[in-house]
């Protein structure tokens, strides 16, 4: 089964729960390969399938109450400039695992999505735009709040003066 | 290109989303700049650490194996439904689907095990960036360097010599990949810093990457190659081709 453990690590990672996760990738799979027809060659595979088991959470109990958070008018934000150039933002480096794992169970289902289809499975901009159906441009504001939120998340948990050097 | 500008686009460049052109004058801008450079290096630093915490969770082998089975009678009737009736259709469209699956999988287990390598080798050259000893031996002379290495690994190797050329040696130190040690040895071209890792071919990073194969990757060159049963990799933020010219100087030594 191509992607099993990447769709289970996003799948938990938007439930939060091992049972849930279990459930929805199972519920993925069998869509997939129910509604194979749809998908049409030469288009991206990941992107479709990813597409399906986010579709699929978004209607499950689970989804249906993480849609109901708000995005903070996400889209008509700007994306502002992320990074200072503090020497002190080298200490990004101290940051631990389990700290950055916090901060992303932290994040809305919207922003801990697009932070983990970017950073973690790596798609391009245009991927997570098939996958999220929405713009590009949208990906990229969306992204930089998210970020933003992250650091921010991470300033509150104690680390002050790593997040403070990458904020300003 | 200003300060500003980039920092703008901080966010495109380590995702590798920015255009040829746009790129080529953003890492003109980095070369000269040591405030952006930070910042830059800040941002890579947290996506290269989100990648590595966001890889938390895997399937039990249970899981796996009740998927294994609620999808097998699930297809099965199917497919022999399509294949008895004549519907070749339904047949093709589930063989097709099936090699789909295995192209995939096989493609993203490479590409997988290929990231994680990079990963980890970008990990370490960051890692040696940002400490404060970079490096166990300090020295810009290979006939110092080298030899510091003697009964730390179970190889040895040949340094190049840097006189007339424009890269510089700082020093080295012993690292590890898998368990296997190996050796770092960093270089200094102008306000860039660059890794080189040499590993024994039998190490499980010479499975992962092609004999020779050039790539970037979050906006990092890299270079690898085998040689004499050793594994080369030189990683850095300097251009390709000086990333190249680093690679030729190596080649050229251990022949």
């Amino acid at each position: 089964m191509p992607l099993f453990a990447r769709l289970y690590n996003f799948a938990h990672w938007l439930t939060q729960d091992r049972s849930e996760a279990e459930d929805l990738v199972q519920e993925t799979c069998m869509k997939a390969l129910k509604g194979f027809d749809s998908f049409r060659q030469g288009t991206n595979f990941r992107a479709w399938i990813y597409r399906i088991l986010r579709n699929t959470f978004l209607t499950s109990r689970t989804g249906l109450k993480a849609a109901m958070l708000s995005l903070d008018d996400d889209e008509n934000n700007s994306t502002e400039p992320v990074a200072g150039t503090t020497p002190e933002s080298i200490l990004l480096a101290s940051v631990d695992q389990q700290a950055i794992q916090k901060s992303l169970e932290r994040l809305s289902v919207p922003f801990r999505e697009v932070i983990l289809l970017c950073d973690v499975e790596e798609m391009s901009y245009q991927e997570i735009s098939e996958t999220l159906a929405i713009p590009i441009g949208t990906v990229m504001s969306r992204l930089s709040r998210a970020r933003r939120a992250m650091r921010s998340s991470l300033n509150d948990a104690g680390l002050h003066g790593v997040s403070r050097g990458i904020s300003q | 290109m200003t300060c500003d500008e980039l920092r703008s686009r901080l966010e495109p460049y380590v995702d590798s989303e920015l255009p040829a052109d746009e790129l080529a004058r953003f890492e003109t801008h980095l070369r000269g700049c040591a405030s952006c450079s930070a910042g830059a290096l800040s941002v890579l630093q947290m996506k290269l650490k989100t990648r590595a915490a966001g890889s938390r969770y895997t399937p039990a082998p249970d899981f796996r194996l009740r998927m294994e089975q609620s999808i097998r009678p699930t297809r099965r009737p199917a497919w022999l439904t399509g294949w008895f009736t004549g519907n070749t259709p339904k047949f093709a469209t589930a063989a097709a689907f099936a090699a789909l699956l295995l192209v995939a999988t096989l493609i993203w287990t490479i590409r997988t095990e290929r990231d994680h390598a990079f990963t980890e080798l970008a990990d370490m050259h960051v890692a040696t960036l940002a400490s404060a000893n970079p490096v166990d031996v300090v020295s810009t002379d290979r006939h110092t360097v080298k030899p510091w290495f003697a009964g730390k690994l179970p190889f040895t190797f040949n340094l190049p010599e840097l006189q007339n050329s424009e890269f510089a040696l700082d020093g080295g130190r012993v690292t590890y990949f898998e368990h296997n040690s190996g050796a770092q040895l960093l270089f200094t071209l102008r306000k860039h810093s660059l890794s080189v890792f040499i590993f024994r071919e039998q190490s499980g990073i010479s499975s992962v990457f092609p004999v020779t194969s050039t790539f970037t990757k979050l906006a990092f060159h890299v270079e690898t190659w085998s040689e004499g049963g050793l594994r080369y990799v030189v990683i850095s933020d300097a251009p390709a081709s000086d990333v190249h010219s680093l690679s030729v100087l190596l080649k050229n030594a251990a022949h």
